[in-house]
């Protein structure tokens, strides 16, 4: 009961742009997590270190998270979800199921979903990659808690919520109470200035990011994204660059909510929401202002993601595999670049090219556009929504000694298959054209930029 | 609460895809996937755990994916506590969840080899190690509260009154 009450508040307040919340009596500032934080907890101030029990307004899991979920669900004595209404569940880590093990697995969480209730369910072919879905249907607004059962939950903190990642056990308790304790994290600020290079993206402002601040740099923190750059970012580029904040250890990754925001949730947003905004005097724990002027395209080399160097330093690398997709680059505005640089072009013969859109809607749109004839003609393998090639599980797995170039979060020994494999992460403008010259390329030798 | 154990070390940025691979993932039997612990640092690493160590780690351990099946596979191999400079959140509240205590200390690394003989104080944060005597910041009560009853499905269990 106390979730319907506290949201029906919450919408009830309203548009709070650059305002203490919760009332007349003036409050100290707080930034854009403290304040959802202080928001779900019930409470008018919360600062970092401290511990809250907080309500939370949705969660998500999915096929791979699911089934230890539901193990532990039924462990802690089972019954019914909290609110059904709040529950998304989502098929995409393996989808179609590529084994006995994984389709005995969506049984199991279709027999769950349908005792339950529960009406936000994504089956094969229905949604497509959990996160892409979560922010494409609708099922995240500006201001909320989300938690999901997954690190890159932190993926809808573009559209300024509080989202973060947790495991299975997390799960199934807030599963059952609608509640979840969290530490109120202190905040780094990164301000992005100077001129954005029409070729750069958000995948290359976020590797240059983690390589500064560090693969554990951020470890238990939020991160918020500001600077005069971010306001001409596209949600695209937002989604990509808040998906990769855990990867420099933050609990979240937020963008302050904008006209961007707004008119990304038109026609998505099911029901009113709060534009939540950090305080004027809001304090954080470390700031970073990263010019992005004349930057070059940047690449993360393994085993780490912090291992970042400009495009220029690897290239000629030979790669076997290029791979275009998951919850980090596999939306439209990716595989519009794609399109844009191999266009009448070829991938070359020692390689091959594998994109996977990130959604159903993705897919469609992108056909629709004419970009996955565009990919097929240059020789793209294009396969159906799914996590599996970035999870090394299905579609696209590594043999030993193989180099691939993908476009998605990690890079660790043994991601996307043998440990003897490597992994170079980068935007999907430079998968796209690595892939058409076999070795890693600079995107600029094809966008008509400067090299 | 006291463990004691024999240290086994590893490094900085032990990932969880490093813990255990991905391929691995949707076995749901504990001793099914300490089988494969490790396995992405060094293939023979599961022959390495037996029951009684004390994982002695660096920076950084358990990043990256949300996977409860790394705590679960490292406790099921015989990891009683884990010892590390710092620990990625989501790995660090699996650990606690699943009952795996899980300590952040520093400095302990450089003092400590493996097979050494330690013992872990988690309600006092000492550490006894080779003569020598590390401090940390003790975990919060209601952690070690959910550390007592062997993690958070127990504790739940006894909230909604249920036998544990």
């Amino acid at each position: 009961m106390l979730d319907t009450v506290i949201s029906s508040i919450y919408r009830y307040v309203g548009c709070c742009i650059g305002r203490g919340f919760g009332g007349g009596s003036r409050l100290k500032p707080m930034n854009i997590a403290e304040k959802i934080l202080a928001r779900a907890s019930g409470r008018s101030y919360v600062e970092p270190g401290e511990i809250v029990d907080a309500v939370v307004d949705r969660v998500m899991f999915h096929d791979l998270t699911g089934p230890m979920t539901l193990k532990v669900f039924e462990e802690m004595g089972g019954g019914l979800v909290w609110d059904p209404d709040r529950v998304v569940v989502v098929f995409d880590h393996i989808v179609p199921a590529c084994s006995i093990t994984a389709a005995e697995n969506h049984v199991k969480l279709r027999r769950f979903v349908e005792n339950q209730g529960i009406k936000h369910f994504y089956d094969v072919g229905r949604g497509g990659i959990c996160h892409q879905v979560m922010v494409e249907k609708g099922h995240v607004l500006p201001g909320e808690l989300v938690i999901g059962a997954d690190s890159h939950t932190c993926m809808y903190g573009a559209l300024g919520a509080f989202a973060t990642g947790v495991g299975a056990t997390d799960m199934a308790a807030t599963l059952l109470t609608g509640r979840i304790w969290l530490r109120v994290p202190e905040t780094i600020i990164v301000k992005y200035t100077g001129r954005m290079p029409e070729y750069l993206s958000g995948k290359d402002l976020i590797l240059y990011t983690i390589s500064v601040i560090g693969a554990d740099g951020a470890n238990y923190k939020a991160v918020v994204y500001s600077g005069d750059v971010v306001s001409h970012l596209s949600m695209d580029d937002r989604l990509t660059m808040s998906n990769m904040a855990v990867e420099m250890g933050a609990k979240t990754g937020i963008f302050e909510p904008d006209d961007v925001t707004l008119t990304y949730l038109k026609g998505r947003a099911s029901s009113g929401f709060a534009l939540m905004r950090s305080d004027e005097g809001a304090s954080y724990s470390e700031e970073y202002e990263l010019d992005v002027s004349g930057m070059e395209p940047q690449v993360a080399c393994p085993y780490r993601v912090d291992n970042v160097k400009p495009v220029s330093e690897v290239e000629g690398i030979h790669v076997d595999q290029a791979f275009i997709g998951s919850c980090t680059n596999g939306r439209l505005s990716d595989l519009r670049i794609a399109a844009r640089i191999l266009k009448g072009r070829r991938v070359d013969k020692g390689t091959r090219l594998i994109v996977i859109p990130a959604s159903q809607d993705v897919y469609r749109e992108a056909l629709r556009e004419g970009l996955i004839d565009v990919l097929l003609e240059a020789g793209a393998m294009i396969c159906n929504p799914t996590c599996g090639p970035c999870i090394g599980v299905h579609l696209g797995v590594l043999a030993p000694g193989e180099v691939c170039i993908a476009s998605i979060n990690r890079n660790f020994i043994g991601r996307m298959g043998s440990r003897e494999s490597k992994v170079y992460l980068a935007s999907p403008a430079t998968v796209a054209a690595s892939s058409i010259e076999g070795k890693i390329t600079d995107p600029r030798r094809y966008l008509g930029g400067a090299v | 609460m006291i463990i004691d154990g024999v240290v086994v070390k590893v490094g900085d940025h032990i990932d969880t895809d490093v813990i255990i691979p991905g391929r691995y993932l949707g076995i749901t039997d504990p001793v099914e996937l300490s089988k494969h612990v490790l396995e992405g640092l060094d293939p023979n690493f599961p022959t390495r755990l037996k029951p009684g160590v004390i994982l002695v780690a660096g920076r950084n351990f358990g990043c990256g994916s949300s996977r409860e099946e790394a705590p679960v596979a490292l406790k099921a191999a015989g990891v009683r506590c884990i010892v590390a400079e710092s620990f990625a959140r989501i790995f660090y509240r699996n650990a606690i969840n699943i009952g795996l205590p899980i300590v952040e200390c520093t400095g302990i690394q450089s003092y400590v080899k493996d097979g050494d003989r330690i013992t872990v104080d988690l309600s006092s944060g000492i550490i006894e190690a080779s003569g020598y005597i590390f401090r940390f910041k003790p975990l919060p009560g209601f952690i070690l509260e959910i550390l007592r009853d062997g993690g958070l499905t127990n504790h739940i269990r006894k909230l909604r009154g249920l036998t544990v």
